[in-house]
């Protein structure tokens, strides 16, 4: 028996800020959920179970949210689910929400993702004390930056490239009305003279810390067949994982990332990602995973990547637009910021992407990844329904 | 030499805070101004504590109601031996009370001498604390009660002068850490200023520090192998950025480096040298510090750098 195809038919996210202090933890969930349910003209009594993801505990200090979550999120009575794979669970999220779907378990399924940046700290739940370990790190950056170095040599990278990306994401972020920043005054001058944290990443080369969630309705045929709008039709999707740390490791071009990217392609029947994807959504937390990802993702030989940033191909009336969202340099509410990169690849082939749509994007390719380049999350939609 | 593995207690602890919202806040700060708050649900049932969404039909709740502060328990626990974590320091019971005019029951705590003086059906009235804050410890304590029940329920709008609207909740664990024996063997060789890893016995990989076990081929690693203590470094970044509680002067040098022998760089901090002569390449040797557990930081050896190609399978 073939797999249930799965539509994407409600989108929903939250104005993301700095901090939200005027709702709870519930109250950001729900506004990202109601959102999503009113896009497909759906109410709770409509859904079947809900799947929920967040970064670690350890960030927020509240173990197991989702327990107290039930009630906002309409689950009382209904399987709810927690998915945790760091900063790819936005991605991880939705795809086991998808996978119910394909699996015929559930008809119809709430997804969402949250983080509220401002009531955690990420630095210090990345950088706990353990016994016997000489304390060195000093965040996520600190653990980027030498990746991101060893990029630029292995493929000699003209050393502006990080700032172009950071510069057109930014830019990007301004079509976007519910993103972080909103950098009307940014020039690239100003990305290129912003104070090196992490040598050689610079300020305005890091993503911010946001408050945010994000929400979508996931069903199969017939909900599709009653869905207001046009839905986003999942045509592959996969995880991987790998360790962190590990004799032979490609910390530049994961193979993880790798193999998920082919698996997902071979799935939707891709051969030649550059020519046959529309518009990509990828995780790009430091300006610099541009390039990398692209070559990771096939969308570039390796040391090519920077070549088509620097031609200006993944700009937004590129040949190939990347982020037209602005990114997660342009918003970060960990826990979401997977599925704001899935929701942003629907948005697109749905054509609800307003500002920031890409004219006639038919096949995007939603990108997320999480801990020390460990958990890979893809999945690529259309606005076709998958021909099986 | 000893075999016992090393352990060490690991604390976790951080003050979270959190934004209430509109129920959570009308209610905590209720109870700063001895004023119980509950919520009206889609059912005309009255909760308290109060819940932003209906437990049942998910709709928004916002009706806010005040109840009485005297009630009835509704079930109960003894607790013998309290701990310095409990609101009261002596034995104590768990309760669970339905307030009048309330149709569910809050969690607190009932001061009586014995076990034999609380059962399902007591009556209890609210003892408040002498200081309140706009926390649920603002209710020092129930006590027994046996007047006339408090006044009737009565709509509230939840409006205070002063709202609390965000509270800090302090959060710990205490763990006790363990590094395990191929750790504990490593730590150890450090005290006596060697290093030394575990070599796979399949894909031959020396770890360093060992796992006890090789991550790719899934097999244990016994084959303890001393390594460096030269090696290269294979990529880095300079941290700008002074982090909490790393007692570490900005700008440092954070550096892999694949200690000559091992299959994989490990992470460190380079000194003796400007940060921005710094290269991939260069050769460095451990610098260690009495007193210190591990190599304090690496300095340049001197020698010519490693050519790229000795070293790419390792960045």
């Amino acid at each position: 028996m073939s797999k249930e195809p799965v539509a994407v038919v409600g989108i929903g996210q939250t104005r993301h800020v700095a901090a939200r202090k005027d709702v709870s933890i519930a109250g950001l969930v729900r506004e990202a959920a109601l959102r999503a349910l009113e896009d497909a003209q759906l109410t709770w009594a409509d859904i079947d179970a809900v799947v929920i993801g967040k970064a670690p505990d350890f960030f927020e200090g509240v173990m197991m949210p989702e327990l107290y979550l039930a009630d906002a999120l309409g689950a009382v009575g209904k399987p709810m689910l927690r998915v945790h794979t760091a900063g790819s669970v936005g991605g991880s999220t939705a795809l086991v929400a998808a996978n119910l779907i394909a699996a015929r378990v559930h008809g119809t399924v709430l997804t969402l993702a949250f983080e509220k940046q401002s009531e955690s700290n990420a630095m210090w739940g990345l950088s706990l004390p353990v016994p016997f370990q000489q304390p060195l790190l000093a965040g996520a950056g600190g653990f980027f930056a030498p990746h991101v170095r060893a990029y630029i040599r292995r493929t000699g990278a003209p050393d502006t490239i990080g700032s172009l990306v950071a510069y057109k994401d930014r830019r990007n972020a301004l079509k976007n009305p519910y993103a972080h920043l909103h950098e009307h005054d940014l020039t690239l001058e100003k990305v290129q003279a912003s104070p090196m944290l992490w040598d050689p990443v610079r300020y305005s080369e890091t993503c911010p810390s946001s408050d945010g969630a994000c929400a979508m309705v996931l069903t199969g045929r017939a909900g599709a067949d009653r869905a207001p709008h046009p839905p986003a039709w999942v045509h592959g999707g996969a995880m991987r994982s790998e360790p962190t740390l590990f004799a032979g490791k490609d910390a530049v071009s994961p193979r993880a990332g790798r193999d998920c990217a082919a698996d997902v392609y071979r799935q939707a029947g891709i051969t030649d990602p550059r020519r046959e994807i529309d518009v990509v959504e990828m995780y790009v937390p430091f300006s610099w995973y541009e390039p990398m990802w692209l070559e990771n993702l096939g969308f570039a030989e390796e040391g090519g990547g920077w070549k088509l940033t620097e031609s200006g191909v993944t700009e937004l009336d590129g040949d190939l637009p990347v982020n037209p969202s602005g990114g997660v340099l342009s918003t970060n509410p960990i826990g979401a910021s997977g599925m704001l990169r899935f929701a942003e690849a629907a948005l697109q082939v749905r054509g609800q992407a307003g500002e920031h749509q890409v004219a006639g994007a038919r096949r995007a390719l939603g990108h997320a990844y999480g801990g020390g380049s460990q958990f890979f999350a893809m999945w690529l939609v259309g606005a076709e329904p998958p021909a099986t | 030499m000893t075999t016992e593995t090393l352990s060490a207690p690991l604390v976790v602890e951080f003050p979270f805070t959190r934004s209430l919202g509109p129920v959570q806040s009308a209610f905590l700060t209720g109870l700063r101004e001895r004023t119980v708050l509950g919520v009206r649900a889609t059912d005309g049932t009255v909760l308290v504590p109060p819940v932003e969404y209906d437990p049942a039909t998910a709709e928004e709740l916002r009706e806010l109601v005040q109840v009485a502060e005297t009630g009835t328990v509704t079930t109960w626990a003894w607790n013998p031996h309290p701990t310095g974590k409990h609101p009261l320091d002596r034995p104590f019971a768990w309760v669970l009370v339905r307030l009048d005019g309330a149709d569910s029951s809050l969690l607190h705590v009932l001061d009586v001498p014995s076990a034999e003086a609380v059962s399902t059906g007591t009556r209890v009235r609210i003892r408040w604390a002498a200081e309140r804050t706009g926390a649920i410890t603002d209710i020092a304590c129930f006590e027994p009660y046996d007047g006339a029940p408090g006044d009737a329920p009565r709509d509230h709008s939840g409006d205070f002068a002063d709202a609390v609207t965000l509270v800090t909740l302090p959060a710990r664990l205490d763990y006790t850490y363990s590094p395990g024996r191929a750790q504990t063997a490593h730590l150890r060789a450090l005290g006596e200023r060697r290093i030394v890893g575990e070599r796979c016995p399949e894909c031959r990989k020396v770890y360093v520090p060992p796992r006890g076990a090789c991550p790719t081929c899934g097999v244990p690693t016994g084959e303890r192998v001393e390594v460096g203590p030269k090696g290269t470094v294979t990529t880095y970044c300079v941290v700008n950025i002074k982090a909490k509680g790393l007692d570490i002067e900005v700008p440092y040098v954070y550096a892999h480096i694949a200690l000559d022998g091992a299959g994989l760089a490990l992470h460190g901090r380079l000194a003796g040298i400007p940060y921005d002569q710094v290269r991939m390449g260069m050769r460095v040797e451990p610098v260690w510090k009495e007193g210190q557990r591990w190599p304090d930081h690496y300095r340049p050896t001197g020698e010519p750098d490693a050519d790229y190609d000795t070293y790419k399978e390792l960045v």
